[in-house]
């Protein structure tokens, strides 16, 4: 078996597939701690399906750099959703269900009328699941996940005392003078370019649950929110890898792999917190 | 010029107005209870105060080069933080957050803070407690301690005994009172009258009817006699 994954490692695109995998995972769960408690868990579903229809718009227009479009459509829908979650909380899940469909529909119905290319069910499904392309990164694509989950860690850690105090009591923080209202733009805009980050990775359909299974498998088992967001992050890492190695060497697409390492992850957890709860008490 | 001058002000929500024409102002060391009936207005009128919500029509002056990050604010408890996975240290530290500006990280002096406010409000053994397995009282304490890193010169709290056992509440009533003696302003939100006139300088009684006075003032005023007639009428 390690034979055979020392040769799969040779390969530059197996290598590049490892690295993105595991910064995206990185970025994904940091923020999912506070989605989850924001109770914005479908917003990366939402996002996704929005990205898809800016890259169903994208590959009809022949762009050659897809980003250039798909990111500043998912930022300002990103954007637009956790502000209607401000002020009408009942309407936000309503919200994110409406836009996430649309876009879905719309994506495809594009990808349809105007398909440049003969296998169109096979280029829709690599959009939402995301089978293959996250095997054929190239190095400038490698580069640029790089940079991006570098700034996403950073302004993640210069920003995590306020992005506790705006998620645990945003009206508390808005009375004290801090300014809420542009953390969360902040967090939103991080979201989308997670979002696109991690399309190529898991496709559209799996990022939720990039997003929330580590936050709620750590939820599980710590209860302040520095080792939640800690152990959330290592748990993302983990289970990307493994399920990154599982699926190389099992030949089981990449994405889904990901997915049910995740859930069983969180299956494990559920049980420990369970155990430990009991000890406890 | 007093602290805050409220003049003119209605309040309420999508432009309806659910209390009209208020005026008052709010001195220095003061400690204003705000009083009236179940969806009389009392907690969309602190919000209105708190800027967290435009006034209908009105306007709200602050003097006494009062800033927004000297304010600090009791909240009723949100959904939201009913789970969350916080410790109590946390908590309370984030009610430095308004004085860090866009420093990313607490100060030695902010941290002290936090300690000396857990140590007031009798929680600093609970430090590394998670807050949502906290009861009711402790809870409380919790926010009052975040309260107080936040404020400098006004607190203002929104229900603070709501759900409290007598003893706990007697409790928090004499911690906000000594803060009052110490200097800090206190606007208090209450359905508990008889704390009200107790202890409150200056009652603010919205509904039906529009009071405001200094406590004695509402004691002879007919909307008082009639609140605590009423009150008295429904506990015995």
């Amino acid at each position: 078996m390690f034979d055979k994954l020392g040769m799969y490692l040779q390969f530059p695109f197996v290598r590049y597939a490892l690295i993105v995998g595991v910064l995206i995972a990185i970025c994904s769960s940091l923020l999912g701690v506070t989605l989850v408690l924001k109770r914005f868990s479908f917003i990366g579903d939402g996002l996704s399906h929005v990205a898809f229809g800016a890259m169903a718009i994208a590959a009809v227009l022949n762009l050659t750099n897809e980003m250039l479009l798909v990111l500043p459509i998912t930022v300002i829908s990103a954007v637009l959703l956790l502000r209607t979650g401000q002020n009408a909380r009942i309407k936000s899940d309503a919200a994110i269900a409406m836009i996430s469909v649309g876009a879905l529909a719309f994506g495809y119905l594009i990808m349809n009328l105007f398909s440049t290319s003969s296998n169109l069910s096979g280029d829709v499904c690599s959009t939402l699941f995301g089978s293959t392309s996250i095997l054929t990164l190239n190095q400038k694509e490698v580069w640029l996940c790089v940079g991006l989950s570098i700034a996403v860690v950073v302004i993640f850690i210069l920003f995590y005392n306020k992005i506790f105090a705006v998620t645990f009591d945003e009206n508390f923080s808005k009375a004290t003078g801090t300014n809420a209202n542009g953390y969360n733009l902040l967090i939103a805009i991080i979201i989308a370019v997670i979002i696109v980050l991690a399309m190529n990775l898991v496709g559209s359909l799996l990022i939720s649950a990039l997003v929330i299974f580590p936050a709620l498998s750590a939820m599980r088992l710590f209860r302040n929110f520095k080792s939640v967001t800690i152990c959330s992050a290592v748990l993302s890492v983990i289970c990307a890898f493994s399920g990154i190695i599982i699926s190389i060497l099992a030949g089981t697409p990449v994405g889904s792999t990901i997915v049910a390492v995740d859930v069983i992850a969180f299956a494990v957890c559920y049980v420990a917190g369970i155990i430990s709860g009991g000890v406890r008490k | 010029m007093a602290l805050l001058t409220i003049q003119n002000l209605s309040l309420g929500y999508d432009s309806r107005a659910i209390v009209k024409n208020l005026n008052f102002s709010v001195n220095t060391g003061d400690y204003l209870c705000i009083v009236g009936e179940n969806g009389s207005g009392k907690t969309t009128h602190m919000k209105t105060l708190l800027h967290l919500q435009e006034p209908v029509s009105g306007q709200i002056l602050i003097g006494d080069g009062l800033k927004k990050n000297e304010i600090g604010y009791l909240p009723q408890q949100t959904i939201v933080q009913k789970d969350f996975p916080a410790s109590v240290r946390e908590i309370v530290l984030s009610g430095c957050q308004g004085r860090c500006g866009l420093r990313p990280f607490y100060s030695k002096e902010e941290k002290h803070l936090a300690e000396e406010n857990m140590e007031r409000m009798g929680i600093k053994e609970l430090r590394n407690r998670c807050y949502r397995e906290l009861s009711g009282g402790q809870q409380q304490r919790v926010l009052l301690a975040r309260a107080l890193c936040a404020t400098r010169k006004v607190l203002l709290l929104d229900e603070p005994v709501s759900g409290l056992d007598p003893k706990v509440t007697a409790e928090m009533y004499a911690l906000i009172n000594d803060l009052n003696h110490e200097g800090i302003t206190v606007i208090m939100i209450s359905h508990d009258i008889a704390a009200a006139v107790r202890y409150a300088s200056h009652i603010l009684h919205i509904g039906n009817a529009v009071f405001y006075g200094t406590r004695n003032e509402y004691l002879e005023s007919d909307a008082g006699k009639f609140f605590l007639m009423q009150q008295k009428g429904g506990e015995a």
